[in-house]
């Protein structure tokens, strides 16, 4: 007896979701697993019985479907019904199903049921294939951040149990999923209604070599999931003991702590050191997510309830601007300037929704403009929160990563959100280094001057900077300029973003920040290349006007010509070869320039370049006469 | 390496904690219902965990039918004097003085009077602006779909059309004065996970769940125990002594008990694994009409 206690109190538990409408025979294949687990009950088997022999449609004496009670009743009687659980469990596993409805306008709820679990069941039905909703659960369930993927094709018995039918479906999904983010994706030729590769695996599909769905769901490996790196413990009350010590209660967000750790305490960053960790078990030395704790620390530091603790070496961002996907829950549409309270964490705010940049089509996983997001739209947003939050990226933590957005005015919970890294802490503090360290530091006069080496090179240094979308000729012009000029006996250097990127700026992202810093170290590499007499050609995206401006300010009084390589973003997508703007419409890639980042066009470039019409050589041609124009080039 | 993992008792009994503390810190005025059985006793086990080494920050409530099992009062008793928690006792005293009973009223009837009434007077008298409930959702097919934070409108009805959304752990418990929301921390709880947890934990139960020989009469097949004098006996009725336990506990002339060998928690929990039956086969109160819960709840019942 005391061996069964210990082998069901020590078994894990599986969340997960399953989707698919009820026609793809959702309630049959979870009423087929509860049944042909032993989940079911007998009471519940006679009602399920007497409800089959009511409906008399059906041509076996019990409709599984029954053992789970249907959501399209409910829908019919206009209930809300976000998510059905269910809960049952083999003698390897717990599980707990978050079963949501498949209909075009159930975007919210999928959504409200991904957020729980880490694995989604889709059902396609073998007789009709890939449907459009199909793809919408699987992006979905992805956006969520769920990484494991099973695909059920059910009604494997209507299809004669054609490995042509199965093959041609599991291509088709392999193919859209491998743009989204599932690290694991599996496929199973079910029929639930026959009960083949539910439980039992099925003889009548012999060619499949796989595991049946249960099987898979006891076995998959979601542990790893979860993020024991990044120590986080967002505050939810501050307990006091009759005693004058308090302890800081909250459930670990992710990461793991020990008595002795050194934490800082956001926003304050004050910095103190566990003493002790108070388990719903009783003291112990080592906590890790999920648990629920109480912590005391050594310090009289000032904690309350939406303060994070976490490693001084590794905090989150501290920031009152969040750059977020969020899927919309209200009938209440939003829109530019709506006021909400945010919940992040055991955070609560006011906060304004400041920007929505664009919505996604669920369907087509493009990007189209939006000025408002409706119920079950899914949308990139900038949101400004009343005070500072620490955050960390939705895709590297799921806790404190995600918000709700709160109507004011009704309450009801009308927007939930993922976060998307724009600037990482490491960044934000590396800047503050940069800054400290210059105070201190004074510019050393050279003894031979930038003129004097240019009597050796008998050339005037000076900077071509070439802008524009990716795809739109920077490179090919600087490289064939840099031909051009050194035809002409001139020393040049190309400096190519992309190439930058790979040495000087290889620890750099792609937000607004990371791009600012790509442009200074660009033209501070260009002022060396000018240093030693030479020319320097950067060609870089460089989507804000200010960077470019700060650039040309930086560079003093080197002569500075701007280029604008000016190609329709439609032209530069035909070009995309290596399918940069094909997976940021996908969703997959973000802060992309001309899709989901702005370019924002010069204003008084130097010179033009045509490079969807002209030539590279032609537009070469006109850069070297403009630069004789100048008295650049002789 | 080591597995930083939760074993689902771990795992359930830690979000049960992050919930009872979320309402703790974002509400005015909580309470939590004790009903005294199995499931009260394992939230309330788990409220003194959550706010451990400091008492329990709200009081417990509970409502009395007047037609509780004599034992059942005398564990509440014990446990608030055990705990030190402030024990709250409401009894619709309209319907103590109308004569309301299970025989008088029905079923029906009597539960929305000593019952539904009796809480909604109970919230409105003290001002609450939550209320816990150790509701599973595992327990009956309408509650699958029931949420954490289960929101009610100034007259505590409950509309199933407008409840919100429940995303990660994030709650919303946000009310305008008079609203209310019920809370069940033991939402993802199976009857088997609320039994391993007694079990581990030694949790205080009423004696009554375990088997013994106790004297009951056989009622629209159902075995109802003979608590007290109250129970009119109808003709040829004569109460028998069986090994007897309850797998819910209620009102007694409106609960269900089966006949068990199980006289201790491992019995319990091995005679569940083998069983065929759910626990609410007991429950009479279900039975009334399809779709009875639904009902109930809409009028402020848990």
């Amino acid at each position: 007896m005391t061996d069964i206690l210990t082998r069901y109190e020590s078994r894990d538990t599986l969340r997960f979701l399953t989707c698919g409408s009820v026609d793809d025979g959702k309630s049959t294949l979870i009423g087929r697993m509860l049944y042909d687990s032993g989940a079911a009950y007998d009471d519940q088997l006679d009602a399920a019985r007497r409800a089959t022999r009511k409906r008399g449609a059906f041509d076996g004496d019990l409709d599984f479907s029954f053992l789970v009670d249907g959501l399209e009743a409910e829908r019919e009687q206009g209930i809300t019904i976000d998510v059905a659980w269910r809960y049952f469990s083999t003698a390897r596993r717990n599980f707990i199903i978050a079963d949501t409805p498949g209909h075009v306008q159930y975007t919210r709820n999928m959504a409200t049921g991904a957020s729980h679990c880490n694995l989604a069941v889709i059902l396609v039905d073998a007789r009709l294939g890939v449907l459009p909703q199909t793809r919408r659960h699987a992006f979905v369930a992805s956006l969520l951040g769920i990484r494991h993927l099973v695909v059920a094709v059910n009604k494997m018995d209507a299809v004669d149990w054609s490995e042509e039918s199965f093959d041609a479906i599991r291509a088709e999904v392999s193919d859209f999923a491998a743009r989204l983010q599932y690290s694991d994706l599996e496929f199973v030729p079910v029929s639930a209604l026959r009960g083949d590769n539910v439980v039992h695996r099925s003889e009548r599909m012999p060619w499949y070599e796989g595991r049946p769905l249960l099987d898979l769901l006891e076995n998959v490996h979601v542990a790893s999931d979860a993020n024991l790196i990044d120590f986080r413990l967002p505050v939810q009350l501050v307990l006091r003991a009759s005693t004058a010590s308090r302890a800081y209660a909250g459930t670990i967000a992710s990461g793991v702590i020990r008595t002795g750790d050194r934490v800082a305490v956001l926003p304050s960053m004050r910095e103190t050191r566990v003493v002790s960790i108070a388990a719903p078990g009783g003291p112990i030395d080592e906590a890790h997510a999920p648990m629920a704790v109480a912590m005391t620390l050594a310090d009289e530091v000032d904690v309350s309830r939406g303060d994070v603790l976490a490693p001084p070496n590794n905090v989150p961002e501290l920031t009152r601007e969040l750059e977020a996907m969020v899927v919309w829950m209200s009938e209440r549409t939003a829109a530019r300037g709506g006021d909400y309270m945010l919940k992040q964490g055991t955070a609560q705010v006011p906060a304004t929704l400041a920007e929505i940049r664009y919505r996604t089509n669920v369907d087509t996983l493009r990007r189209e403009d939006a000025s408002q997001l409706a119920l079950n739209e899914i949308g990139r947003v900038r949101i400004e929160a009343s005070r500072a939050l620490a955050i960390d990226p939705y895709a590297r933590n799921r806790a404190t990563g995600a918000f709700i957005l709160i109507d004011r005015i009704t309450n009801e919970t009308a927007g939930a959100g993922m976060i998307i890294a724009r600037e990482t802490a490491l960044h934000a503090s590396s800047h503050r280094v940069a800054i400290d360290a210059r105070t201190n530091v004074h510019a050393k006069k050279a003894l031979v001057s930038r003129e004097e080496k240019a009597l050796l090179t008998r050339q005037t240094p000076f900077v071509v900077w070439l802008t524009g979308l990716p795809r739109s000729g920077k490179s090919s012009i600087a490289c064939a300029l840099e031909k051009a000029l050194y035809d002409r006996g001139m020393l040049t250097q190309v400096l190519d973003g992309e190439n930058l990127r790979l040495g000087l700026s290889a620890d750099l992202g792609f937000s607004l920040a990371d791009r600012r810093e790509a442009a200074r170290r660009a033209a501070e590499a260009a002022r060396l290349v000018c240093g030693l007499g030479a020319v320097a050609i950067v060609a870089l995206v460089s989507p804000s006007a200010g960077d470019r401006e700060a650039a040309r300010q930086s560079l003093g009084e080197l002569p500075f010509v701007e280029v604008f390589c000016d190609a329709p973003l439609e032209v530069c997508e035909a070009r995309d070869s290596d399918h940069l703007f094909e997976r940021a419409r996908a969703g997959e890639l973000f802060n992309v320039t001309g899709i989901d980042l702005p370019y924002e066009r010069p204003e008084e470039p130097e010179l033009v370049l045509a490079t969807d019409r002209e030539s590279v050589e032609d537009n070469v041609a006109r850069v070297v006469k403009l630069l004789v124009q100048r008295g650049l080039v002789r | 390496m080591r597995r930083l993992t939760l074993s689902h008792l771990d795992e359930l009994e830690a979000e049960s904690i992050h919930i009872i503390r979320e309402v703790a810190a974002e509400m005015a005025k909580p309470v939590m219902l004790y009903s005294i059985g199995k499931d009260s006793g394992a939230m309330l086990h788990l409220a003194r965990k959550a706010f451990a080494p400091a008492p329990i920050p709200f009081p417990l409530l509970h409502v009395d039918t007047t037609w509780k099992f004599r034992a059942m009062i005398e564990l509440r008793e014990r446990m608030a004097t055990e705990t030190g928690v402030e024990m709250l006792v409401w009894t619709n005293d309209d319907g103590v003085r109308e004569g309301a009973s299970p025989f008088s009223l029905g079923t029906q009837r009597y539960t929305h009077v000593m019952k539904t009434v009796a809480l909604r007077q109970a919230l409105d008298h003290y001002g609450f602006d939550a209320a816990f409930g150790g509701a599973r959702r595992d327990e009956e097919k309408s509650r699958a779909k029931e949420r954490v934070f289960s929101f009610r409108d100034r007259s505590h009805q409950w509309d199933p059309k407008n409840q919100r959304p429940e995303l990660w752990n994030l709650y919303n418990g946000r009310t305008r004065k008079g609203e209310s929301i019920r809370v069940f921390p033991l939402s993802n709880w199976t009857e088997l996970d609320v039994w391993l947890y007694i079990h581990r934990e030694s949790i205080p139960i009423v004696p009554l769940y375990l088997a013994a020989p106790r004297p009951v009469v056989r009622r629209d097949g159902a075995l109802i125990m003979v608590d007290d004098a109250r129970l009119p006996l109808e003709p040829g009725e004569t109460p028998e002594t069986l090994r007897v336990r309850f797998r819910t506990l209620g009102c007694y002339p409106l609960t269900g008990a089966i006949e068990s060998d199980a006289d201790s928690v491992p019995k319990i929990i091995e005679e569940m694994i083998a069983s065929h039956q759910s626990e609410r086969q007991g429950r009479i109160i279900d039975y009334d009409e399809a779709g009875s819960m639904e009902e109930k709840k809409r009028e402020g019942y848990f």
